[in-house]
């Protein structure tokens, strides 16, 4: 017999027994299956006890004459009626700006720019972009918009810096959707005398308007719940707007100083004496409940979408 | 180089091209290429891979200037006009000269606007009938034996079908167009076998209307489907004759040792 015989001659009864060896590998396997387990569990962990404890401190306000009445008494009373029609105004006028340039320029940079240094150089401004804090967008804002635009402290100057802050984004998710788009439905409409544009608007749009929805929507949480930018820029402390009626609705113009939720909630927790706890957290509440509801209407947008998209 | 022979009838030349050089980037990969394609004929590039068939087979329309760092040097006259003068267009030279390509690609809206997209793209919009749409979908459905069996379903994505309709409507879409040339790359390699059969059948029913260049690496296939056939090895035009001469007597040892298999 050879020494690889004598190795390998085990006696049948037990033939395919785990060895120690195995027997450590195994119990290994099962510590790292547990451990990266929790690890993911622990992200879900904060979000379930942070809607919980939220929710419950703030429950007793929570009605829908909170969602509609106007601050009063020193924000020491009332509802967030105001700061939360100015947020809706805050996100909408920001995506108007921030939705047509962001997916032009998206799809300019997939479809059109070649790979020069024109190119490298935009490439280098949007990802800078993305990394700047947001309070130095919020200077910027002060400088670029407050300032040199003359718009003065504004709904629209804070429009504007938000619009900035979210433009990096909605150009990478456009660029990212239109790159998901075969090649090949671009060649088949080249070879057919196509031209660039008449290629993406018949085809490549049509396909890949899931992806760049998805972008924008998923911007809108992000800029109603931004504080920074519109600190300097536009948000105030309190505005008595009507208490009913159309102008109620429509509280604020262009050049109106507005409230905000975000900001609304930060001069609760830290400027104003006697405040309610509850009146704080039901803010909070009805904060991270619009971007969660967003957030999902993203998703179902994107799952209905994806659901009649074949090829 | 064999010159090309007399004996396949059709003396009227479609795509003449004159030492045509193609580089992409520094690499080379057309060396002096200079062939003629006749009119009304199937004319097959054979070759290993990485000899510049397909690469050729994009300049007839000018597709390659889209795939980025490409320079062409030499003459490629379509249809007895220089397609690299100042001003031919782009779009009017693609309208004539149509490409179906190795996977089958509808695009992903229903048949009816696949046929039409072509027409669609340029024409100002609205400037069709409905009559006249259905016209031009059925007859070029049925140019392509496929309007029998899909006439139920031309409102349905395209995507749907099998890569054999498929093909075959990539092949139907551009005849709205009213091409004069077709050049195919590999349109069989996705197919199987009965399926590549009843597309060599349609290859058969195209001829002599159009004049189709056809790239593939199926030997079999060049043999049964072309009238002429054109070797290619490393980027040069080896030789150029009928697809009997080629494949029986060809005047090239490389050509030879090609067709026999001991080397691609």
């Amino acid at each position: 017999m050879t020494e690889l015989d004598e190795a390998v001659a085990v006696p049948p009864e037990r033939m395919f027994v785990a060895t120690d060896f195995e027997r450590w590998k195994t119990i290994k396997e099962r510590i790292c299956h547990a451990v990266l387990m929790c690890t993911a569990l622990a992200c879900v962990l904060p979000v379930v006890a942070i809607l919980g404890y939220l929710l419950i401190k703030g429950w007793p306000v929570l009605s829908s004459e909170f969602l509609l009445t106007n601050p009063r008494n020193n924000l020491t009373e009332g509802g967030i009626w105001a700061p939360l029609i100015g947020t809706f105004f805050l996100v909408l006028a920001s995506l108007l700006i921030a939705a047509p340039i962001g997916v032009l320029a998206g799809v300019y940079l997939n479809e059109y720019a070649g790979d020069n240094w024109v190119t490298r150089i935009i490439n280098l401004g949007v990802v800078n972009l993305a990394g700047v804090p947001s309070i130095v967008h919020a200077l910027f804002g002060v400088g670029a918009f407050v300032l040199f635009a003359h718009l003065g402290r504004s709904l629209l100057a804070a429009s504007c810096t938000v619009a900035v802050m979210t433009l990096p984004v909605i150009i990478t998710s456009t660029r990212e959707a239109l790159a998901a788009v075969p090649v090949s439905f671009r060649e088949a409409c080249w070879n057919m005398g196509a031209t660039r544009w008449q290629t993406i608007r018949t085809i490549v749009l049509p396909n890949s308007i899931a992806g760049i929805l998805t972008g924008v929507i998923l911007q809108v949480a992000r800029a109603a719940g931004e504080t920074a930018p519109i600190l300097f820029t536009g948000a105030v402390l309190f505005v008595p707007i009507a208490d009913q009626g159309w102008e109620s609705f429509v509280p604020y113009g262009p050049h109106d100083r507005f409230m905000a939720l975000s900001y609304h909630l930060f001069t609760l927790s830290t400027q104003i004496r006697g405040v309610r706890d509850e009146l704080l957290y039901g803010t909070a509440v009805v904060l991270i409940g619009m971007v969660l509801a967003v957030n999902s209407l993203s998703i179902l947008l994107r799952v209905y979408l994806r659901s009649r998209k074949r090829w | 180089m064999a010159p090309s022979p007399a004996s396949t009838g059709s003396e009227i030349i479609s795509i003449r091209a004159r030492d045509v050089s193609l580089w992409y980037g520094n690499f080379q990969a057309l060396k002096n290429v200079t062939l003629e394609v006749k009119q009304g004929l199937i004319t097959s590039l054979i070759g290993p891979s990485g000899c510049g068939k397909t690469t050729l087979l994009r300049c007839f329309n000018r597709i390659n200037e889209r795939y980025g760092n490409v320079t062409t040097t030499g003459e490629i006259t379509v249809l007895g006009k220089n397609i690299y003068d100042a001003d031919v267009s782009l779009s009017e030279l693609r309208k004539s000269v149509g490409m179906v390509f190795q996977r089958p690609n509808p695009l992903p809206i229903s048949v009816y606007d696949n046929v039409l997209f072509g027409v669609q793209i340029h024409t100002p919009r609205r400037s069709l009938t409905r009559d006249q749409r259905d016209a031009m979908v059925e007859s070029a459905l049925r140019e392509v034996d496929l309007w029998d069996e899909i006439k139920d379903r031309i409102h349905k994505k395209a995507t749907r079908l099998t890569l054999e309709q498929q093909q075959k409507l990539c092949i139907a879409r551009l005849l709205p167009l009213k091409p004069r040339i077709i050049l195919m790359d590999e349109p069989c390699s996705a197919l199987d076998a009965e399926g590549t059969e009843r597309i060599e059948t349609l290859l058969e029913s195209l001829r002599e209307k159009y004049t189709v260049v056809i790239v593939t690496h199926n030997m079999a296939q060049a043999r049964r489907a072309s009238d002429e056939c054109i070797f290619m090895l490393l980027g040069e035009l080896v030789e150029h004759g009928t697809t009997e001469q080629i494949f029986f007597n060809p005047g090239d040892e490389r050509t030879e040792m090609y067709i026999e298999g001991r080397y691609g």
